[in-house]
């Protein structure tokens, strides 16, 4: 489904990814970890299309087709999604109209008609219950005041409305206690599907305890140096990335 | 940065849509300003003897005024002497009797604007005085509003059907020589709309009026006289378009509201006059004077702007809030794109015990241009226990544009309480990127952001009037991401 070669980007003419090569079948969840600076969420951004990111060599195909000739909404409404490490706020822009606007935008790239108001909000409401937010959620501005694990379950909240055919997940994990994360991770399971793949980015293992992934590679400094399977995770996480020949303070430096 | 100033640039390039030109022939007074040409514009009108002694008292004055240059505006001096102070479309009788004998092209004009005259295809519960270049060319539901005792009629007639009414609060609000222009307005107004509400009336549907300038070289001075008497109500919004042309156009209007006690006005704006072209080439100088006196106890008077059009926006509406309890309030966004210039706000006049005032101002500046905030808030001496909120937030689109704040306080009053916020900030690209990775358009998105910084204005207007302003702003930021 997606097909990653030789992907090199660079941000205000450093290179932060320093040829990536990955490849995600439909049904299949992978993790990427990393040290800090390793380029994980670099990596992320690129594959959604952030224009601040200049990709300098390699490609990326989705289906087969060339993803970096798309802008980012054409990514979007192939399927790509990106929940995003830090949500930003759109002040008076209620959740609800944010939704419903993306979700109308991509049916009507896809050919569906819109789904109105009353519709809209009853699935809305519906799954705002799967990741345990109030309903009372979807009336607030967007991300307006929302404490760091309502804004990520809100970030989940969007991937089950949307359907995408790649989820990307950057660091959903991190500032989550416990119980959020329990929540987050439901919601990311209730997304697995045969035709969907998940690309989670991570600093720590645990949120793989809830997420069980198939795949799981270690990015440093801009390669990934090492893939396996989730007892890799493991292994991380008790021998911590030294052994991987990775000095962990020189990659967060960097 | 960059890659979302672009397409704000780009979103912002759309055409203004209301720039047509309406062929008419039209009753056209040689440009210039003199005592004849004001001798015969109250002629014309066959206005009373008082009425014309008013404005000849008012050029008198104005002559010896000169134009004011405090505002953050620059252009080039108006020739005052090449302007026409007079144009009418032609018409067959001397007075219309329905709206079945105004000229058809007219009113086909009004549809192509989006407000049909005729009552059957009218908007529901909103009546409409349509003025069309200097004279009211009709005005729709007078009968129903007559029924609840509310006078609703072009000024002219007011002057000559309700002349006490007209004597006794005329320049009560906003005095001839209040200032150069609306000086230059008392001496030459031409007409604009009357409305008298009853003692405990609530006017039974949306009042307002449509202004369009159509005449080249033409000024439009209207004014514009709400009188709501103890505890009544009422609801009132103007609209503005112009043709597109090179030439820069004046428009200097003055609005006086009168309220008593416990009566409220709600005076919402939909400014959009063309704003000039890409380069800054022609638009409307839009020069009003507005202000309401709050003259009775627990009044109140409310205004809401939407002000997207105009080269050059000069204006200030205020409330004297002088009885007790009264209480003002101000509602504005302000959008300048391309090489448009702002200068608005507010002024507050506390005199009476515990009155108190809000003031909500969104500033929106994209492309070249410059949108200042300008508001007074003065405490009087009387002012007891009065307190005033402020909050100007300005929204910068793309890297070229300027937003300027000035308040002013005065307070000769020790317990007063004043609470000022503003903020400055811009459409991000963080935010952008969000919108876009969803699947939303650019341009759809910056629309989206910008309706969320204007919520709070927005939802002071009325219904049918609230999606309209969310539709102009989208047309008024094509070309603008930032």
């Amino acid at each position: 489904m997606l097909s990653i070669k030789n992907l090199h980007a660079t941000v205000e003419g450093e290179e932060i990814l320093k040829g990536i090569n990955l490849e995600i079948k439909a049904g299949e969840i992978h993790a990427i970890m990393g040290p800090n600076g390793s380029g994980k969420s670099t990596l992320s951004q690129v594959l959604a299309g952030n224009e601040t990111f200049t990709v300098t060599q390699g490609e990326v195909l989705l289906d087969g087709n060339n993803l970096l000739e798309l802008v980012t909404e054409e990514r979007a409404r192939k399927g790509i999604f990106l929940a995003f490490q830090y949500p930003v706020e759109i002040p008076g822009v209620s959740n609800m109209q944010f939704l419903r606007t993306a979700v109308n935008a991509q049916r009507q790239h896809r050919g569906e008609p819109e789904m109105n108001a009353a519709e809209f909000m009853k699935l809305a409401r519906e799954t705002s219950k799967q990741v345990d937010l109030d309903p009372g959620f979807l009336k607030r501005g967007v991300n307006e005041g929302f404490s760091g694990g309502e804004k990520k379950r809100n970030e989940i909240l969007q991937a089950l409305l949307l359907q995408p055919r790649l989820a990307i997940l950057d660091e959903t994990d991190s500032g989550l206690d416990i119980d959020a994360l329990k929540v987050v991770a439901d919601g990311v399971n209730a997304l697995k599907s045969k035709d969907r793949a998940v690309l989670m980015v991570t600093h720590y293992q645990r949120l793989l305890n809830h997420i069980v992934p198939d795949f799981v590679h270690v990015l440093a400094d801009g390669r990934i140096v090492k893939s396996g399977g989730k007892e890799l995770a493991l292994e991380l996480e008790e021998r911590g990335y030294g052994w991987l020949g990775i000095n962990e303070t020189a990659a967060a430096a960097s | 940065m960059a890659n979302t100033d672009k397409q704000v640039n780009e979103l912002i390039k759309r055409e203004y849509e209301h720039g047509f030109v309406t062929e008419i022939e039209s009753d056209t007074f040689e440009p210039g300003l003199s005592e004849d040409v004001i001798r015969r514009l109250s002629a014309i009108k066959n206005e009373p003897e008082f009425m014309l002694e008013w404005r000849l008292k008012a050029y008198r004055r104005w002559l010896e005024m000169d134009e004011p240059e405090w505002a953050h505006v620059h252009y080039p001096k108006v020739d005052y002497d090449s302007i026409s102070y007079y144009s009418a479309p032609k018409k067959k009788e001397d007075m219309l009797q329905s709206l079945d004998e105004v000229d058809p092209e007219l009113l086909r004009t009004y549809e192509k604007l989006g407000i049909p005259l005729h009552e059957r295809a009218a908007l529901a519960g909103v009546a409409v005085d349509a003025v069309f270049d200097s004279v009211s060319v009709a005005t729709t539901f007078k009968e129903p509003l007559a029924k609840a005792g509310v006078i609703f009629c072009s000024i002219s007639e007011a002057v000559k059907e309700h002349p006490e009414l007209v004597k006794k609060y005329l320049g009560s609000v906003v005095p001839a020589g209040d200032n150069f222009f609306a000086c230059l307005n008392a001496a030459t107004f031409s007409d604009g709309t009357f409305v008298y509400v009853p003692k405990g009336v609530r006017c039974p549907m949306e009042l307002s009026t449509y202004f369009r300038i159509n005449a080249a070289n033409t000024g439009q001075f209207e004014r514009t006289l709400i009188i709501a008497e103890a505890g009544s109500y009422v609801s009132y919004l103007e609209g503005c378009t112009a043709p597109m042309r090179d030439e820069n156009q004046l428009h200097a209007a003055v609005v006086e509201l009168v309220a008593m006690d416990d009566a409220q006005i709600k005076y919402s704006t939909v400014q959009n006059w063309y704003p000039g072209d890409e380069n800054g080439k022609g638009g409307i100088y839009n020069f009003v004077t507005k202000r309401g006196a709050c003259i009775g106890k627990n009044s109140k008077i409310s205004w809401t702007q939407v002000e997207t059009g105009s080269a050059i926006t000069w204006k200030y509406p205020s409330c004297i809030l002088r009885g007790e309890n009264s209480v003002g309030e101000f509602y504005s966004v302000a959008l300048t794109n391309n090489y448009q210039q702002a200068d608005t706000g507010t002024k507050m006049i506390h005199l009476g015990k515990n009155t108190s005032s809000t003031i909500i101002s969104k500033g929106i500046s994209a492309g070249h241009s410059s949108n200042a905030y300008r508001g007074l808030v003065k405490f009087g001496p009387g002012a007891e226990g009065a307190r005033n909120f402020t909050q100007c937030d300005s929204l910068l689109i793309g890297d070229k544009s300027a937003a300027h704040t000035f308040p002013y306080i005065e307070t000769k009053n020790k317990g007063a309480i004043l609470e000022h916020e503003a903020t400055t900030s811009k459409v991000s690209d963080e935010q952008m990127f969000l919108c876009r990775q969803r699947g939303i358009d650019p341009e759809q998105a910056v629309s989206m952001i910008v309706n969320g910084f204007c919520r709070e204005v927005f939802k002071e207007l009325p219904m049918e009037f609230a999606v309209e302003a969310g539709k102009l702003l989208e047309v008024s930021l094509e070309g603008s991401v930032g």
